[in-house]
């Protein structure tokens, strides 16, 4: 042990010394890859899911660079198709849906509930490792012959198709299992490891948001789980369940899909409400307004969630009662949603508003996920969804939400909680250049898509009319524009590692209660479970010191 | 389809790609059916609802964000509010958007019914979506790979797909529906314009499904049936060229093959196998041999001579079938050895 301590704070943690702190307890590569410390676990997610943020990205810049003229640019049709497939399968597969739970979730959650870690820590550090093995055959299935069905897998044309459609699926297959795993595990922990005072209703809103989507994970995945093995199945030996040749039903597999893949999409944006919440009240320095109404609202979208997967079918023959009721149910979220919103905005209202990276990321996200909540009305109401399925005005709804909404909040929710995680400050001119090129060249890309989904243009297409030419070229400008801004961001992470300042205990002057132990913590966590006889949101207690360059208890200033 | 018919069809009409027509909305494409304003209409209302919460909300941000800015950390201000929650502010932005998304719903389903309700007297047309090329077949008969339909007139498009999931899209009638593989679905539409319309695959279904594009041409009911009638005589000429490989088409586009099979297996009606020459004993004693007149009189007036054994539950095809086709199905059924 090291003897440069200071006086214990009130956890009982001693300020850093290099054997308590996370990062430097154990060294070695084997003391990461059987670690069982929640916070390493997130760590390593974070780096598989920013590296896959990079290949998905990649992907995308392909498909966008073929699309800047009609006919070929630079890839033949089968290629464009295998890129879109991985794009999609990538980004929801290997980023969005571990993202925020999996990577910050892991890292954060433990730590904001006072606990020393999760509950099942083995299971925890298992489904990593299957996220990796799923990840591999991913990648595997792109050296054998990508497959080129989209993220969907449709049937008939997956089970038809003579590209690596077979480890593809199992990859997916087994990244559900690492989905369910970390369910599991945060809902054991948000029941079972709340130390004394942490009621449900003084749990921070990003423990809500986790634990209305963990239980979506839990529920909905076994369902995607057996759907692919079914698909694989039928592609191995013929055994008929989807494929109409061999007296199966395609639009059977569209029903299971989706009744996992709707609920997916709330488990990739529930999680950016929870960090959008914590961000938006640490950057007014105010309670957030309508905390029971937010946390509430989370757990409503997760139950709605499993009653609207019919209206990604409404054109597929389904029967008119079926499609109306979907649709009635799907309008339903959109009330709880716009609640979040509205009591965001309440949250800034006579705050005292700081416009640092990650509320700018939070503010974004406000101005994006908006024109993706209310897009979406226009896909749920059935007359118009008509027209509009199947064309790039869903293409840009989706990546409104996707894109605008979960990767936005996940920024947000990074640098918000980078100095915790690697004990640095990333530079904030440099950090708040990079989100205004992130958000500028989002709108830039994904607006156009609008615009020429309305007047017809069909998503998946290769080729096109020349009227839709203008609208693509945009939208391709767009896309480079947002790779340019996610660059300088990696920059600005690598940057602040290399070099000092440390970072504060408490840098945005936050109340919860990872704020309260140093950063990065102590491997432990707690020495002693804290007892919490405050809300997450009350800032009264703390005050800005210069010495330190972040926020401190009263008490402890006045010492 | 046999690969003679495809060949044909592929050398008769070149589909080149369609222009779309000008729109005067910014939105939407061209109004060109009699669902198009209904739907546009709720399209606008959707959207200037959308307009006035995005800038309410974008408005209220910038707004806190410049009035309430604080820039030094050291100062430690505080919010000028302590409000946490309020119930009623929370009853009343919950019910007020409410109250527009039931009215979109309804709005939704009306226009949903509406698309879904074929009226009963529609003209009908049948599509067959494959990779990668849709074929319209016409109540004559008649093959196309364009799709021909006759302003003002309800028509009814009934889909099927011979191998993976397509779906047909015409966005100037804002009109849409999946082709699956192993039913029948159907769309219609009644067309309010004339001109040409892009018609295209919107289910994505392999390497050339953006070249999946074929044209809808609206025309007045006296020029279309000119079409019709025009654009089958001119196939016609082309395949008495090879009147026995055009016999075939049209045994297998009528759907004799259903009955009569060509390989000598009995199905409900006598097989064409050897069939040419022979004497048939009928039901009520007679018998005659098989030559060009008793084929065209039992395509015409199959109820006349009932082969022996057999149901009289032929439909006629007199007024479906031309001279010319006659003639190529006799020579196709000649070929039959």
């Amino acid at each position: 042990m090291a003897s440069t301590t200071t006086t214990p704070d009130a956890f009982g943690n001693a300020h850093p010394t290099a054997d308590e702190s996370y990062l430097t307890n154990e060294r070695g590569l084997r003391s990461w890859i059987l670690t069982l410390d929640h916070k390493r676990i997130g760590v390593m997610y974070l780096i598989g899911v920013l590296c896959s943020f990079a290949l998905g990205g990649f992907f995308a810049l392909m498909v966008r660079t073929e699309l800047f003229t009609p006919g070929k640019t630079i890839i033949e049709a089968d290629t464009y198709n295998q890129m879109f497939t991985l794009h999609g399968a990538v980004m929801v597969f290997l980023v969005i849906i571990p993202g925020i739970p999996a990577a910050l979730g892991n890292f954060v959650l433990p730590i904001q509930l006072g606990a020393k870690d999760v509950a099942f820590p083995r299971l925890n550090l298992f489904s990593f490792h299957l996220w990796t093995i799923g990840a591999l055959f991913l990648v595997l299935s792109m050296y054998i012959s990508a497959a080129d069905t989209g993220w969907t897998f449709y049937t008939p044309y997956s089970t038809t198709t003579t590209t690596a459609v077979i480890p593809a699926t199992f990859g997916a297959f087994i990244l559900g299992f690492s989905s369910i795993f970390t369910g599991l595990n945060m809902i054991v922990t948000i029941h079972k490891l709340r130390p004394p005072g942490m009621t449900w209703f003084r749990m921070p809103l990003f423990c809500w948001a986790i634990y209305a989507t963990a239980i979506m994970q839990v529920l909905a995945t076994p369902v995607l789980g057996i759907t692919l093995l079914m698909l694989i199945v039928e592609r191995a030996f013929h055994i008929g369940i989807f494929d109409p040749a061999l007296g199966g039903d395609p639009v059977l597999y569209q029903h299971f899909f989706w009744f996992y893949s709707h609920p997916a999409v709330y488990i990739m944006i529930v999680p950016a409400f929870g960090v959008i919440s914590e961000v938006i009240a640490a950057f007014s320095r105010k309670k957030i307004f309508g905390y029971k109404f937010i946390a509430l609202s989370s757990v409503a979208i997760a139950i709605l969630g499993f009653l609207v997967w019919g209206h990604h079918m409404f054109v597929s023959g389904q029967s008119v009662l079926a499609g109306t009721i979907f649709s009635a149910i799907t309008f339903l979220i959109a009330i709880p949603t716009a609640i979040k919103i509205f009591n965001w905005l309440a949250t800034m209202y006579k705050g005292r508003i700081f416009l640092d990276t990650p509320m700018l990321y939070a503010l974004a996200f406000l101005w994006v996920f908006t024109i993706g909540g209310v897009t979406g009305m226009y896909l749920s109401v059935m007359s118009t969804d008509v027209h509009l399925h199947d064309t790039y005005f869903v293409v840009a709804h989706f990546h409104y939400v996707m894109m605008g909404g979960a990767i936005t909040a996940f920024f947000a929710g990074l640098h918000y909680w980078w100095p915790k995680l690697s004990g640095r400050m990333y530079d904030e001119k440099m950090g708040r250049i990079s989100t205004v090129i992130v958000f500028l060249g989002l709108n830039l890309t994904f607006f156009p898509q609008f615009i020429m989904g309305s007047h017809g243009m069909p998503r998946r297409y290769y080729n096109y009319l020349e009227e839709f030419t203008i609208y693509h070229q945009l939208s391709t400008v767009g896309a480079y524009m947002m790779g340019l801004g996610f660059l300088l961001t990696a920059i600005n992470f690598f940057r602040s590692l290399r070099k000092k300042p440390d970072a504060p205990k408490n840098p945005w002057g936050a109340r919860t209660l990872e704020w309260e132990t140093t950063s990065p913590p102590p491997y432990y966590n707690y020495h002693t479970p804290p007892v919490v006889d405050f809300g997450p949101y009350d800032y009264d207690d703390l005050v800005f010191d210069k010495k330190v360059g972040g926020y401190v208890h009263k008490s402890e200033l006045k010492a | 389809m046999t690969n003679v018919t495809s060949m044909l069809l592929a050398a008769l009409q070149p589909g080149d790609k369609p222009k779309i027509p000008d729109s005067p909305n910014f939105w939407t494409p061209t109004e060109a059916s009699t669902f198009a304003k209904d739907t546009d209409w709720l399209f606008q209302f959707i959207t200037w609802t959308s307009a006035v919460v995005m800038v309410g909300v974008v408005a209220a941000m910038v707004l806190f964000c410049v009035k309430y800015r604080a820039t030094d950390r050291s100062k430690n201000e505080k919010a000028t509010s302590d409000v946490d929650h309020d119930n009623t502010l929370e009853i009343t932005w919950s019910v007020i958007p409410l109250f527009f998304v039931v009215a979109f719903f309804v709005f939704g389903f009306r226009g949903f019914v509406d698309l879904r309700t074929p009226p009963k007297d529609t003209y009908d047309i049948h599509a067959t979506a494959q990779k990668w090329k849709w074929l319209f077949q016409y109540p004559s008969g008649y093959v196309s790979d364009t799709l021909h339909v006759p302003k003002d007139r309800p028509v009814k498009v009934i889909i099927e797909s011979q191998d993976v999931i397509h779906s047909f899209y015409v966005p100037a009638f804002r009109q849409k529906m999946d082709a699956v593989p192993g039913r029948y679905s159907y769309a219609w539409f009644q067309a309010i314009e004339l001109g040409e319309f892009p018609l295209f695959c919107a289910e994505y279904c392999g390497t050339s499904h953006s070249d999946m594009i074929t044209k809808v041409v609206v025309q007045e009911q006296g020029d279309f049936d000119k079409w019709l009638a025009e654009a089958a005589k001119k196939e016609e000429e082309e395949a008495l060229k090879n009147p026995a490989a055009y016999g075939e088409t049209l045994y297998n586009r009528n759907g004799c093959a259903t009955c009569h099979s060509t390989d000598g297996s009995v199905k409900v009606g006598p097989s064409f196998k050897g069939i040419w020459g022979k004497t048939e004993n009928f039901a009520d004693g007679t018998s005659a041999q098989v030559d060009e007149n008793y084929i065209r009189e039992s395509v015409e007036d199959p109820q006349a001579k009932i082969v022996k054994g057999f149901p009289a539950s032929m439909p006629t095809f007199k007024g479906k079938l031309s001279n010319n086709q006659i003639r190529a199905i006799i020579e196709f059924i000649k070929n039959q050895k």
